[in-house]
């Protein structure tokens, strides 16, 4: 329907991803102030478990597309689902998550369709009846106001944890719909041979609320384990600045920053990173900045919101103690 | 033999501050140094080892302001054969969909089996280009690669892109559109040959109306519109202490306590 706001659901092992959660939560209030309703699309294989889940965190209506060929994800029948659906039903605003599915896809529909796109959106508002969203650029040393076209489908890519989880109302059920949109496997191009699994024990960085980093001043890749027991105990994210990566101690998915990932976590914890412009572009929208770093004039105490000059390696191990004490001592 | 075509972007040097125009409207370029977008380089890289193993040609190809002529000299000093350069009226104000058709047109005018795109470009950031392009070609497409293998026939792709939490290892058909992460390979710098040789060779100008595109027909291409720029808000510094272990600790337990409340 003309005013209804859309979010396209990512989802693993039966359940909805933290990003499309959000991405509900805002929906919710972008489709009160559009005067149109809440609607969740989930394309999948078995995906009854997952829509049930959306009706709690604001959906009105969830649509499920179901379709084995439709996992493994590919781009081709992503786009090919989630763009009939959308020419279908024709919602005004559709919000995806900014994720390596997300961008993958969303710019390919937006092309097919002719509509209207911006990603990386920080944050979307209706404002004087028109759709705007604001995105970092150039590479974080500015900050875009974008205006959608007034009028068709818009597709807003939106960056992860920039808007909260909403509180789940068990109380609140949405209907679940089933759309057919037929897909033959002729139409999927690209092969899934496999999916390697990272095997870690800490949560991915983009979904993490607190994430521990690391930088040179880890001084080799063994050091890294400081940060994982760390993050462990906080249950935290892993990440690193650039060397770690160049220096090969860490894989490139570690990396935060120009090159790397962007992330926006309520505590972002920098270990013997000096806070070159290159990974400040990743991390400087964290909402909390601790440093921690041997060198008094390191240019990340301009913007952190404690900053310890001290030998990491003394204090590392000492604070995943403590940490391991207070969560201990919550559950009491 | 494969005829590899690399999208490449103009961009302000990253290493550089940005000056941000009273009006808010964009940058100031003035004296702003611009350089060949630091993916695009890996993308020509990625054509330019393909061509060493298979054979078959390098043609860059750019849509934007007359000036983008010397990123394309950039990668024509690293090896590429050929460049294309479209410009003139009815482009500045296209979108990144915009864009996207314009650059479709002239691929299309051109044997292509592969396409190769920087993920994104540091300007704008917005890493729709590549798989709307891909789109509009009607190829398949793999976004941000990190690994790339292409089959003795060069029939097919074999790509690894990273994912949350994994990698996806994916056989791509050609011909293809590729988007390239910086891990995929370490860019050549130009040679000295090279960058006398890149001098005199004719970059080919288009025009939209070569194309015969017409992105603002029905407002198509211009669907979303950059209307201010702003400096991002500054960091306040907060407290900034010499400590030993213990009393580090302490500080950073009490903080993530009461202030970030996230213990």
């Amino acid at each position: 329907m003309a005013n209804d706001v859309w979010v396209v659901v990512e989802h693993e092992g039966g359940q909805p991803k933290k990003i499309s959660l959000e991405l509900l939560g805002r929906a919710g209030q972008l489709a009160h102030a559009l005067g149109g309703r809440t609607v969740a699309l989930v394309p999948g294989k078995n995906v009854s478990a997952v829509a049930r889940a959306l009706g709690p965190y604001g959906a009105d209506s969830v649509y499920t597309v179901e379709d084995p060929l439709l996992e493994p994800y590919t781009a081709d029948a992503q786009t090919h689902v989630v763009g009939e659906a959308l020419r279908r039903e024709q919602p005004t605003l559709v919000l995806i998550g900014s994720t390596a599915q997300g961008r993958d896809y969303a710019p390919r529909v937006a092309g097919r369709l002719g509509t209207a796109i911006v990603t990386d959106c920080a944050s979307l508002e209706v404002e004087d009846g028109s759709l705007v969203a604001t995105r970092p650029m150039y590479t974080r040393k500015a900050i875009g106001t974008v205006r959608f076209a007034p009028k068709g489908i818009r597709i807003a890519v939106v960056l992860p944890a920039v808007y909260p989880v909403p509180q789940a109302d068990p109380k609140r059920t949405a209907e679940v719909r089933t759309m057919h949109v037929p897909l033959a496997a002729k139409q999927i191009r690209t092969k899934v041979r496999e999916v390697q699994a990272i095997q870690r024990e800490t949560v991915p960085l983009t979904e993490a609320d607190v994430i521990v980093s690391g930088g040179r001043g880890l001084r080799g890749p063994e050091n890294f384990a400081l940060l994982d027991a760390l993050a462990k105990a906080l249950g935290a994210a892993v990440g690193s600045s650039r060397p770690p990566v160049d220096s090969g101690w860490v894989p490139h998915d570690y990396e935060i920053g120009q090159t790397g990932k962007t992330v926006s976590p309520q505590v972002y914890l920098a270990c013997g990173i000096s806070g070159a412009p290159q990974h400040l572009a990743g991390m400087s929208g964290s909402k909390h900045i601790v440093a921690i770093n041997k060198d008094p004039n390191a240019p990340i105490f301009q913007l952190a919101d404690l900053g310890i000059v001290g030998d990491l390696f003394e204090i590392l191990p000492k604070l995943t103690e403590a940490v391991r004490q207070a969560k201990g001592g919550n559950r009491d | 033999m494969l005829n590899i075509i690399v999208c490449v972007k103009q961009v302000p040097d990253t290493e550089a501050p940005i000056r941000i125009k009273p009006d808010g409207s964009g940058i100031d370029e003035m004296g702003l140094n611009l350089v060949m977008n630091y993916y695009d380089e890996h993308a020509t890289e990625a054509g330019l080892r393909l061509k060493e193993q298979f054979g078959g040609t390098v043609t860059l190809i750019a849509a934007g302001p007359e000036r983008t002529k010397e990123a394309l000299r950039t990668g024509l000093a690293m090896g590429a054969d050929e460049a294309m350069l479209i410009t003139g009226p009815g482009l500045e104000s296209a979108d990144h969909l915009g864009t996207a058709w314009v650059l479709a047109a002239a691929i299309k005018t051109v044997p292509h089996d592969l396409v190769f795109c920087g993920k994104l470009s540091t300007d704008d950031n917005a890493g729709i280009v590549g798989p709307a392009l891909a789109e509009l070609l009607g190829l398949p497409q793999a976004t941000a690669i990190a690994h790339l293998e292409i089959d003795a026939s060069a029939t097919t792709a074999l790509v690894h892109r990273e994912v949350e939490g994994g990698v996806e290892v994916l056989e791509v058909p050609l011909p293809s559109l590729l988007t390239v992460e910086r891990s995929l390979n370490e860019p050549r710098y130009p040679s000295l040959p090279g960058i006398m040789k890149a001098k005199r060779k004719e970059i080919k100008m288009l025009t939209l109306a070569d194309l015969k595109v017409d992105i603002s027909a029905d407002g198509a291409g211009t669907r979303s519109r950059l209307i201010k720029l702003v400096p991002p808000p500054k960091r306040q510094a907060g407290r900034v202490i010499e400590a030993d272990a213990d009393k580090a600790v302490a500080e950073i337990v009490a903080f993530l306590k009461n202030e970030a409340k996230v213990l």
